[in-house]
């Protein structure tokens, strides 16, 4: 699996790091809503088709990525840094 | 000259003898010659036994799809099993021998299995094993008992325990078009694809190039089919941009068009050259892959089809104008389809004698008929071959009149002799690779073969991969394949010509011959056609529980010649056509890969050692090295005759009673720099940093999101802006993802740089009541006086000229101090302290020291901070800020986060005054006989010199409320039951006078 980092370029997987579910949306801070803070620490779609995710090219410039990687075919159809992006721009739909 | 030996082939080159042994008797053959094709030149009919009918088996085929001829290649004491002799090159000093059998080949005792085949059939020992219902077998422990024998008799050859010498090597490749197989389409598509400039790569599993074109009869651009080959093959060399890899088998086809091959660069070489590895593994990326992989050509399944001397067509084909060996002097032919005739009509042409041939089909086309007329064999058209007659090598073959409607076998059956018979059951593409990258194969009814479907990844496929059989279409799809891989555009230059003798691709429906005797559907694993059907009659209906009951097409051949005869037999049995039987997906490898080249040069321990500033002194002062994940650190510095527990009670004790000092070096350290620092170390651990003094240090707790316990350390505000974070170091590299991930992801407007400074680093422990002395004997440019640098306070200065800086904090419950200073001159300052504290009676002390020294304050360490533990559980809660919020605090309220069940951190005392074990469980009441009821266990123990007794940490079930009571512990793997006393984890000056001084 290549990614394709924005700074460094098409990088082999082992050169990054699965940092978790891109979907996960954290409450503020205070926020004193249990569900939502449940949510963010334990939901996941699981979908089987597109998925949100953070990697961080950890063995490059160590900056973290959204990454859209189907689950089926391994196919990335996109890369961004996450820097800046509170939380997804968009939900995937993923088969619960 | 050896028997078998004529004048064609064009592989092999003459003037080279080579000399062998094969089962310890010499033989020699030529230079190109393979392992199977000598053998056979010398008159070699037997090569093996089977799997577990232990039958004689010779050569079914010429390639890589070789069921029957497996051997045992011998390499100095290193042994490689299972390979196929159609696939060893021969080499002066090569030793193979055979396999499965004993105590010879020619004479095998298990041959016996054969009298019994009515009941070794499929399942026969998942049946027959079973084992009683009671008693000492019972269930499968019978099975276990005699698998140990059945596994000797049924089998393959044996694993080698020798250390292989040889070595391997792994290459990354980056290509635009990776072409797979190198016949006629093959080589096309990467001419066409070279000349549009792209880089190339073919790949070809032979040793030569050229694939089918060195072995058929036919003429391309008016040159034989060979010597086109050779042209093409040299025009490709002289392309800059096109690497050429022989001997090299792709085998498996995974995600973003990275593929997987297997170099086999000295196999062929009685000593491999300077630096050559034995085999070399490709990782290539390919932009897009043509896939020339051409064609198996499949056996047909009838009583006797296994005997020695029984080949694939166009095997017997391949030896003869290939290898110049001809299989047989009276040749038979059996076959379902067009392509055979070819074949016959070779040997024919090579010097044998063509007796018969048996078609099932009723009638030939007249273009078929005139070249079974060339053969001068006789014609037997809706014929069978029903059985085969021989021992070790075939004698005579019997056949009837058959009906293709119907399967059925009328009339007397007519006996002929014969030496070699040839068989043919239509192509099977090789659309392995094409399925491993994802896609479901399609049958297609009129050539009765899956072919490849619409491609799920960048691939094009070309010539019989496609089932397009004929070399004039071979040509013009590869090159049309090749030029759509590399981007360009068709050209209008005509295609090479070929002149081919006629066919018809599209074999006739028949796979199977059903009549009395043993018909083999796939030879390596010994699956007969009435396996199948039993299996089918006992209720498997999917192919997959087909494929893993009879375990057909589970051998080291992956089923290449058996998985098309096996479904039709099962379609047939279920009354369903093929395509609904459906078929298994191919998996890599295609082919046997070497496990060292998978390894390549990463054996051993490859992981990074990390070794302090200070490694060399420790090492030459008398350390125990011991290591800690990637570091090295000293664990006692023994003095001579002392046992490790003797070092290290030393080590505590001095420390506590004079001073001593301890390489800190590996702990994580983080530089936190901006306007944003401390709200972002506010945010980071549950206490306050923002209130932190510009040079005062803090001990910090982190959690995980989920309210969990994450890792602690100090962390030191070397200025309004400057934090320096020490981490755990075992957890340094995480809680530096951490904090990252919050920077960059969560929180990107703070004004934060964090940066990871442990290497930069060198730090040293030294603590005790005569610490503060030593320090003032060799620091300059500052006091180290209480008002000066106070407990928890930073200062600078210098050690024999080399700036420090020095916190007063302590891990050991002494007042102590950790110096740091730049990483190059930690062994200057090292020493240079270890001198100062001569007069004092300094010690040098290690992890051991360390951890008693811990043990005895009861401060947590990754023992206790395990992922399963909150702050409240290590009694940390009065570092939980209610001021802000932190990580984790939203979390770490949860129910079952703060119920009095939970385990808590307790010390333990021995009252045995026997050692504690770690890992022991803690129980109420002693049942030393049926352990049970454990209410905790022991994180980490040590005998206390500052107590004088065994003493512990532990996890227990509501450990504070439990303080001042008995407990025992309960160890049986070790034996170590006794009692305990149950008290407060801080054992030693718990008010903190000692440190506080």
């Amino acid at each position: 699996m290549l990614i394709t980092c924005p700074y460094c370029g098409p990088r082999d997987v082992i050169e990054f790091t699965y940092q978790g579910d891109g979907n996960r949306e954290r409450p503020e801070p205070a926020s004193q809503n249990f569900e939502a803070w449940n949510a963010y620490v334990y939901d996941r779609l699981n979908p089987a088709g597109d998925h949100n995710e953070i990697w961080q090219h950890s063995g490059g410039c160590r900056s973290h990525l959204r990454v859209v990687r189907n689950t089926l075919t391994h196919e990335i159809s996109s890369v961004a840094f996450a820097r800046g992006d509170h939380g997804p721009r968009r939900k995937m739909e993923g088969k619960s | 000259m050896s028997p078998r030996r004529i004048e064609t082939g064009n592989r092999i080159d003459r003037l080279k003898t080579i000399r062998f042994t094969f089962d310890g008797a010499a033989y020699t053959g030529h230079a190109g010659d393979t392992l199977a094709s000598a053998l056979l030149a010398n008159g070699v009919t037997l090569f093996g036994r089977s799997f577990k009918y232990h039958r004689p088996r010779g050569l079914l085929s010429a390639g890589v799809e070789e069921p029957n001829a497996l051997v045992t290649v011998l390499r100095g004491d290193v042994r490689e099993p299972n390979i196929a002799a159609t696939m060893v090159e021969i080499h002066d000093g090569l030793v193979a021998i055979s396999q499965n059998r004993f105590p010879s080949l020619s004479w095998d005792i298990n041959a016996v299995n054969q009298l019994g085949g009515k009941i070794l059939s499929a399942g026969f020992y998942y049946k027959t094993f079973m084992g009683p219902v009671i008693g000492p077998f019972k269930g499968t422990r019978f099975w276990m008992f005699c698998e140990h024998f059945i596994r000797r008799a049924a089998g393959l050859g044996r694993a080698g325990s020798a250390a292989d010498p040889a070595r391997y090597e792994r290459m990354n490749a980056f290509c635009d078009v990776l072409v797979v197989g190198s016949g006629p389409a093959g080589l096309m598509a990467a001419k066409a694809a070279a000349d549009q400039g792209a880089r190339v790569i073919l790949a070809e599993l032979d040793p030569r190039f050229g694939g089918s074109a060195n072995w058929s009869d036919e003429t391309i651009d008016g040159l034989p089919s060979a010597d086109w080959a050779r042209r093409a093959v040299k025009q490709l060399e002289g392309h800059d941009n096109v690497r050429l890899l022989p001997r090299t088998t792709v085998w498996g086809y995974y995600d973003n068009n990275t593929l997987a091959a297997l170099e086999r660069v000295s196999d062929h070489k009685e000593n491999p050259g300077k630096g050559e590895p034995l085999h070399r593994y490709w990782a290539i990326r390919a932009g897009s892959v043509v896939l020339a992989t051409g064609a198996f050509e499949r056996p047909l399944v009838f009583p006797g089809n296994d005997r020695p001397g029984v080949m694939l067509a166009h095997a017997a084909e391949r030896y003869a104008n290939e290898f110049g060996v001809l299989p047989g002097d009276k040749v038979a032919l059996f076959t379902n389809n067009d392509s055979a005739y070819r074949s016959a009509l070779a040997l024919k042409k090579a010097g044998a004698q063509i007796v018969a041939i048996a078609d099932v089909r009723p009638e030939l086309s007249g273009d078929v008929r005139k070249l079974a007329e060339e053969t001068e064999a006789e014609i037997l058209t809706g014929h069978a071959v029903i059985a085969t007659e021989g021992g070790r090598a075939l004698t005579g073959l019997k056949l009837q009149r058959f009906d293709m409607a119907n399967g059925g076998l009328t009339g007397d059956a007519r006996s002929i002799h014969a030496d070699c018979l040839l068989m043919s059951g239509g192509w099977s593409p090789t659309i392995h690779l094409a399925s491993q990258a994802g896609a479901r194969a399609e049958w297609s009814p009129a050539r009765q073969a899956f072919l490849p479907p619409q491609p799920t990844q960048k691939w094009i496929g070309a010539g019989a991969f496609t089932g397009s059989f004929s070399t004039a279409e071979a040509i013009a799809e590869g090159r049309a394949a090749g030029l759509a891989a590399a981007g360009g555009s068709s050209t209008p230059t005509a295609l090479p010509s070929v002149e081919a003798a006629p066919g018809d691709p599209d074999p006739a429906p028949v796979f199977e011959i059903r009549a009395k005797g043993k018909s083999f559907v796939d030879f390596q694993h010994d699956v007969t056609a009435e396996d199948v059907r039993l299996a089918h009659r006992e209720g498997f209906v999917s192919v997959e529980h087909l494929k893993r009951y009879t375990t057909l097409g589970m051998a080291t051949d992956q089923g290449k010649s058996s998985n098309v005869p096996g479904l039709s037999i099962m379609a047939e049995a279920l009354g369903k056509p093929i395509p609904e039987v459906g078929t298994t997906r191919f998996r890599p490898p295609f082919a046997p890969v070497s496990i060292g080249s998978l390894a390549a040069e990463r054996f051993g321990d490859l992981k990074p050692e990390r070794l302090t500033p200070m490694h060399d002194w420790h090492v030459d002062n008398g350390a125990t090295m011991y290591s800690a994940g990637l570091w090295y650190r000293p664990m006692i510095y023994g003095l001579s005759g002392e046992t490790i527990e003797q070092a290290y009670v030393r080590e505590a004790r001095a420390t506590r009673e004079t001073a001593g000092i301890v390489d800190v070096s590996t702990l994580g350290k983080i530089a936190i720099q901006g306007p944003d620092a401390a709200e972002f170390l506010d945010r980071v651990y549950t206490n306050m940093f923002s209130t932190l003094a510009v040079g005062k240090a803090r001990y910090g707790l982190m959690l995980r999101e989920d309210g969990f316990a994450f890792d602690d350390g100090t962390t030191w505000r070397l200025g309004e802006q400057d934090f320096l974070m020490t981490t755990t170091t075992a957890n340094a590299g995480k809680v530096m993802q951490h904090l990252e991930y919050f920077l960059d992801v969560i929180w990107p407007e703070l004004k934060v740089h964090v940066t990871s400074v442990t290497d930069q680093w060198a730090g040293a422990a030294i603590g005790g009541p005569k610490a503060r002395q030593i320090l003032a004997a060799s620091v300059t440019g500052t006091a180290v006086d209480n008002v000066t640098l106070p407990f928890m306070g930073i200062v600078r200065g210098e050690i024999s000229g080399v700036p420090v800086m020095i916190c007063r904090l302590s891990f050991s419950g002494e007042m102590a101090f950790e110096v740091y200073c730049g990483a190059g001159y930690g062994t200057h300052v090292w020493e240079t302290l270890v001198a100062a504290g001569k007069p004092f009676g300094l010690v040098t002390y290690g992890l051991e020291a360390l951890g008693t020294m811990r043990i005895e304050k009861g401060h947590v360490t990754g023992a206790e901070i395990d992922g399963r533990t909150t702050a409240r559980d290590l009694h940390l809660d009065w570092m939980l800020s209610k001021k802000k919020p932190f990580i984790g605090s939203a979390m770490m309220d949860r129910e079952g986060l703060v119920s009095s069940d939970r385990l808590e951190l307790v010390g333990l005392m021995a009252l045995d005054n026997r050692p504690l074990n770690g890992g022991a469980h803690i129980v109420e009441e002693l049942d030393e006989a049926n352990p049970h009821g454990s209410i905790g266990h022991i994180t980490a123990c040590c005998y206390s010199p500052a107590l004088g007794k065994h003493i512990a940490l532990a996890l227990v079930k509501g450990g504070k409320a439990r303080h001042g009571t008995r407990a025992h512990v309960s160890d049986p793997l070790r034996n170590r039951f006794g009692p305990v006393e149950i008290v407060s984890n801080h054992f030693y000056d718990p008010d903190g006078s000692r440190m506080h001084g």
